[in-house]
């Protein structure tokens, strides 16, 4: 993959009510890149940072050291810039239907667009096009959103941003609390933004599985510190160290580690798909343990 | 940004403030504020300070916090005092504007007013810093039983009181996620006209609605699921008692209300 950084985090450290008793450290030197048409995912324990960090990277937060740079340029180095960088790097939070308000999904969607000062044409297109990308019907799109189930809304909100069409998603545990159905459509609906738009994809996930299947890289996120920075092969081999983090691997992961210790020659795997190639190669080589 | 708001924030400590009866505290802070209003002179207002002072070092609360609580009645307290700077009669004359002119006596109830401002919130400050909410609702609850008998939905009252005072930190923080969701797709709250900003709230509002009435319903629903129906029969798990304490601070607020009630009387 021809790689062309986009957004690059430079030393990065962030103190929540900074001189006050109420002093926390929320990220401690944190330095990645994120590059174009990357999948990267982003797993740690709960209050390791993830959510503070995804705020840091559109400008919702301003660092309290460090750098944000988008293609370039510092996102704090000018107030325009900061506003372009809301409309560049869109950001999808956790449970997303709570934000939506407009009386028709159309006009939802149409929301972020039209803060961007686009033309009507133009709103209409990308909120065609978004509506397109997340599976919502041309009936929908003229229907409250209250009216729609929780997994259609989820997908509304998420349609939302990326109207504004950003170069660089980030989406906070965008599956949580979806049948499996209504996940595996969400994160299809995000690999086809991604790929109709070489954009890079940044999720925060707790689904170990959905990471491993998805992602081509993993930051792991620990006590406020950047801790690993690799692709999830790697990352999965440190499976102790993940798990005195408070993480997870992949259970077919899990299932390997185990025969591996039984004696058995297979490779470090982390998808099911990887699994039923080495087992079915072991059947046929009637390779002994 | 809007965490940083205090709305009668409770500082829990262990001092013998903190730990007389909610009660105690609601009848004794009316009590202190009667007792303000008789207070007419340099010394009934020195007594009353003094009291305060003692009351403040016993809490334990930091002074520094009842002066931030301030802050926001910097606007009335001006405002009073210009009011009462121009509108007394009586005195030495000492400036005159036109018609309106500044007098000794307008300089010294001025004086007197802002003191009394001052003294009456930092004593309630000292009621909301030192008592929980949910106490201070069991006590409001206690003090107003009698009214039971007339009918008055006191419990429900209570309730209703308590549960508001619960979901102002939670309403808070929603706020703030919502206002975060909307500034991601481009909201703009900080520039434009007033009734700009006024319109840009309506993406926060109507979610910050509907996730009131989703609470509300859940809330209910799971107090329904525990069988709640009101406080037909309800015992309750801390029951109120008077303890030495408060008898000690009924005392000494007996010989406060006597002092000032004497110095006032002699008209010193």
């Amino acid at each position: 993959m021809n790689l062309e950084p986009i957004l690059q985090v430079k030393d990065l450290n962030y103190i929540y009510s900074a001189g006050t008793p109420f002093e926390h450290k929320a990220l401690e030197n944190v330095s990645f890149t994120l590059n174009r048409g990357e999948f990267v995912g982003v797993i740690g324990h709960t209050g390791s940072g993830k959510s503070t960090l995804m705020q840091q990277l559109n400008g919702l937060l301003k660092p309290t050291s460090g750098q944000v740079i988008l293609d370039g340029v510092d996102i704090w180095s000018d107030k325009k810039i900061t506003r372009q960088a809301r409309f560049r790097v869109g950001l999808v939070f956790q449970y997303p239907e709570y934000q939506l308000f407009e009386e028709t999904v159309y006009k939802d969607i149409a929301f972020g667009p039209k803060n961007m000062g686009l033309s009507a044409e133009e709103i209409d297109r990308r909120v065609r096009e978004a509506a397109g990308f997340v599976g919502i019907t041309e009936r929908q799109l003229q229907a409250s959103p209250f009216d729609l189930s929780g997994g259609q809304k989820r997908r509304v909100a998420i349609a939302g941003v990326i109207a504004m069409e950003p170069e660089v998603l980030i989406l906070d545990e965008p599956t949580a609390g979806l049948d499996p159905i209504g996940r595996a459509e969400i994160l299809s609906n995000i690999e086809s933004y991604r790929k109709a738009k070489n954009a890079t994809i940044m999720m925060v996930s707790h689904s170990m599985e959905d990471v491993a299947r998805m992602t081509d890289r993993l930051l792991v996120l620990y006590g406020s510190h950047l801790a690993m920075d690799a692709p999830p092969a790697e990352v999965f081999t440190h499976a102790q160290e993940l798990v005195d983090m408070g993480l997870n691997i992949p259970q077919v992961t899990q299932i390997f580690l185990h025969l591996k210790q039984m004696g058995l020659d297979v490779d470090n795997v982390y998808t099911i798909e990887q699994a039923v190639s080495i087992l079915s190669r072991l059947k046929e080589g009637k390779v002994h343990a | 940004m809007l965490k940083d708001i205090t709305l009668g924030q409770f500082f829990p400590g262990k001092s013998p403030i903190h730990r007389m009866d909610p009660r105690t505290k609601l009848i004794l802070t009316v009590v202190y504020i009667v007792t303000l209003f008789l207070a007419t002179n340099w010394f009934s207002y020195g007594l009353m300070m003094a009291f305060l002072v003692l009351c403040i070092k016993i809490s334990t609360i930091p002074p520094k916090s009842i002066v931030r609580g301030m802050k926001p009645l910097v606007f009335i307290l001006v405002f009073t005092a210009i009011l009462n700077l121009f509108y007394s009669d009586g005195g030495v004359e000492l400036v005159r504007i036109g018609s309106l002119a500044i007098t000794t006596e307008g300089l010294k109830r001025a004086f007197f007013m802002i003191w009394r401002i001052l003294m009456l919130i930092s004593g309630t400050f000292l009621l909301t810093y030192t008592t929980s909410p949910i106490s201070l609702t069991d006590g409001l609850e206690s003090l107003m039983n009698p009214l039971k008998k007339l009918h008055v939905p006191v419990h429900e009252l209570a309730m209703m009181m308590s549960i508001a005072l619960r979901f102002i930190p939670t309403l808070i923080e929603e706020t703030d996620k919502i206002m975060n969701a909307q500034k991601a797709r481009g909201a703009d709250f900080e520039t434009g006209s007033i009734i700009d900003r006024a319109k840009a709230l309506v993406p926060v509002l109507v979610p910050l609605f509907i996730s009131a009435f989703r609470r509300a319903d859940e809330l209910a629903t799971a107090m329904e699921c525990r069988c709640y129906q009101g406080g037909e029969g309800r015992t309750k798990m801390k029951l109120l008692r008077f303890s030495r304490v408060d008898i000690r601070a009924f005392e000494v607020c007996t010989c406060l209300v006597a002092g000032v009630v004497t110095l006032a009387a002699f008209g010193l």
